[in-house]
């Protein structure tokens, strides 16, 4: 077993690190070094790049390899020429979701399309976070935030299945509650030879108040967070929780929860669903019996089960095509007439 | 690549192979006229001597990668025209902050925006000197003819990599799309960036006379932390007033202490001239033939030649105020040069501005016209 320092005295430049308390952004540094360790890949081997916002932060300054922290969203053009020229270099990319699928949007996909062998972290928060919460590409429709006092007119990206169409090899979504198939995805990702991406959703306590309407105490936070991570994710190919239901209330939320604590056998309480916002979650040993009674309440608009409208994660991609620096490499053997 | 020796060959050519020569092994473009010509030479003779031609997404995508191409190691150039080099002036900055050598050349066409997109102009001096944010020095040089291009070329990667700056080589669509005579040297002087001798160098302070610290590349075990940030010498990120003034007074000053060394004027009967015609690129082409016409009426003229814009030579300039009566500043703008040219005179010489928009080069008669007005 290694001890608790392990990792920060052999992998982290500066202490402490300037997250927010209760920050995801410390658990995906946390499984960015537990895989290269597991890997045992040398840290001077390592260029990690970021961009501007809070994730540009989990690499630089902490991770203690070369770091190269950039302009906002051109991480991944950075490193696709430092990665070109000097392929022996493992290149990771740590980007957000602003950063990665807002300004940096074209470089991605580009970057995916050429299936360059950079692996890239995308952290999504939902958010424009450092800059103080507005929207951003991957925020719901719907949702409050500072720019969108009266609820956001657009709607969100897929980032996952975007960078899966343009062409990456490997592409995986986790979220800061999965830190074990997460460090595992980042392990598979260092492994695979082409343009690998992990979008990791990840929570912002400071800004995720807004963002998710969330009033109550801070403490109160991460468990909130995790619950819509953690019960609300879908995990492909994996058998779904089962015994809750969601009740989608017509009107006032807490209306349907008097009525849904009346039914006889369930546990009712108000929770926040990513995709109905604020909902009633039912637990019963006898779904099929409360569905029916559920939809019938006068307060209740629809009843959906743990799979709708839920984010999926896990494994999206995995294949092969001809990686761009090979390719380089066989252009300039071609050249060279060899 | 051209053999040692004479060639007749297209200006942007000329630019590729002094770029080869250079050192250059790694290229980074998005297609833009009048540019182009570069990087279809770079594409097809890079991969033969070991080097990578990458055409990027944009303009943008193009510095980034020549940044991170640079710091991986490599002696790397980028080549665009106006609105390309518009686009990467937030990553040029990034550059002048991260020390970072790299060449940019500009193949300047006439704006604004998409304005007469494939003719030549000289619009973009300030853009050079003033694009991006924030306070910096930059070098930028500025080719007449083919030759130059392959010369200057050369000259801007010794001086990228002898002061660890981005340097503008600022030529444009007539210099590019000519062809001359260009005379391959069989060895060319090349200057290579100060490598670290061990890893607990600083590669953002020194205690160098020269200002300029040593450069290590990703993957020699440095722990590099690279950031446009104001940084400690070490890299790390601190925002203080006096780490800020430090670090940007030092990048501002290794440029301005290597002035003189960075100064170059091309002077053609200048030794007795009343009436100086101060000039810089293709405008100083018939600038000079209106000087030898002047001279064939008796009128004692000289051409003045920047080749080196920026930093502004101020002494030479300073001392060309005392020497004569007049200077005529032509240039491809509304007037742009001249008022470096009349901040240094401050009113000790008439300084004439002769600019000309359109895309077209002065006639030299039109340049002729105005030495005549001002030995009057």
């Amino acid at each position: 077993m290694k001890s608790l320092y392990y990792y920060r005295d052999r992998y982290v430049r500066a202490q402490p690190t300037a997250f927010c308390p209760g920050c995801g952004g410390g658990i995906i540094l946390q499984c960015f070094l537990r895989a290269i360790d597991d890997l045992g890949i040398d840290k001077d081997r390592i260029l990690a790049v970021s961009g501007i916002g809070c994730s540009a932060w989990i690499p630089s300054p902490y991770f203690d390899g070369d770091t190269l922290h950039t302009t906002h969203g051109r991480a991944i053009a950075f490193a696709t020429g430092a990665k070109a020229f000097n392929p022996d270099l493992t290149t990771v990319v740590f980007t957000g979701d602003g950063d990665g699928a807002g300004i940096g949007g074209n470089h991605l996909i580009h970057a995916a399309r050429r299936n360059i062998d950079l692996k890239v972290f995308l952290v999504n928060n939902f958010s424009y976070a450092m800059t103080g919460g507005q929207i951003a590409p991957t925020t719901l429709h719907g949702e409050t935030t500072v720019t969108s006092p009266y609820g956001n007119p657009e709607s969100p990206f897929d980032i996952t299945q975007l960078v899966k169409a343009a062409g990456a090899t490997y592409v995986a979504k986790w979220s800061t509650y999965h830190v074990v198939e997460l460090t595992n995805a980042m392990k598979e990702a260092l492994q695979h030879k082409g343009f690998s991406f992990i979008e990791i959703l990840s929570q912002c306590p400071t800004q995720q108040r807004r963002v998710f309407n969330l009033r109550g105490a801070l403490e109160s936070l991460p468990p909130r967070i995790l619950e819509m991570f953690g019960e609300s994710t879908y995990v492909r190919g994996r058998p779904g929780k089962t015994g809750y239901l969601y009740a989608v209330p017509k009107g006032d939320v807490k209306e349907t929860l008097i009525q849904a604590e009346a039914l006889e056998g369930v546990k009712a309480r108000i929770v926040d669903h990513i995709g109905f916002g604020q909902v009633v979650r039912v637990e019963t040993k006898q779904p099929e019996v409360t569905r029916e009674k559920l939809g019938g309440l006068s307060s209740v608009g629809g009843v959906a089960d743990h799979l709708e409208k839920k984010i999926e994660v896990g494994l999206f991609e995995r294949s092969e095509r001809p990686e761009f620096t090979e390719s380089l490499r066989a252009i300039m053997r071609k050249a060279k007439g060899e | 690549m051209l053999e040692p020796g004479r060639h007749l060959t297209l200006g942007n050519v000329a630019c590729a192979e002094g770029a080869l020569r250079a050192g250059c092994r790694f290229f980074a473009g998005y297609p833009i006229t009048p540019a182009s010509e570069i990087s279809h030479h770079l594409s097809a003779e890079l991969p033969k001597v070991g080097g990578v031609f990458l055409q990027m997404e944009d303009e943008i995508a193009s510095m980034s990668s020549v940044i991170g191409a640079s710091w991986a190691g490599a002696k790397a150039m980028t080549a665009t025209s106006g609105p390309g080099y518009s686009l990467m002036q937030e990553n040029i900055g990034y550059a002048h902050m991260t020390e970072t050598p790299l060449v940019v050349v500009n193949v300047q066409r006439s704006g604004p925006s998409t304005g007469q997109s494939t003719d030549p102009s000289q619009q973009d001096i300030y853009q050079a000197r003033y694009g991006a944010h924030g306070d910096y020095e930059v070098i930028a040089i500025s080719p007449w003819s083919v030759q130059e291009m392959f010369d200057l070329t050369v000259r801007a990667f010794n001086l990228a990599e002898a002061y660890r700056t981005p340097v503008m080589l600022m030529s444009d669509g007539l210099v590019a799309h000519i062809q001359e005579k260009l005379v391959v040297p069989e060895k060319v002087e090349v200057v290579d960036r100060r490598k670290p001798t061990s890893k607990s160098s600083t590669p953002w302070g020194t205690d160098d006379p020269s200002l300029v610290p040593e450069m290590p590349a990703f993957g020699e075990g440095h722990r590099l932390l690279v950031t446009g940030s104001t940084h400690r010498p070490d890299g790390m990120r601190i925002v203080t007033p006096q780490y800020h003034q430090m670090t940007v007074y030092r990048i501002r000053d290794k440029i301005l202490n290597a002035e003189p060394k960075i100064r170059d004027i091309h002077r053609v009967q200048m030794e007795d001239a009343e009436v100086a015609v101060l000039s810089f690129g293709a405008s100083a082409r018939p600038s000079l033939e209106a000087v030898n016409q002047a001279r064939g009426e008796g009128i004692k003229a000289g051409l003045f030649r920047l080749k080196t814009i920026w930093p502004f030579p101020e002494e030479d300039v300073s001392a060309l105020a005392d020497q004569v009566d007049a200077v005529i500043v032509v240039e491809m703008n509304f007037g742009k040069l001249v008022r470096e040219v009349e901040r240094v005179a401050c009113g000790r010489t008439k300084v004439v501005s002769l600019g000309k928009i359109g895309g077209q080069l002065h006639m030299a008669r039109e340049v002729l016209e105005a030495i005549r007005g001002a030995a009057a």
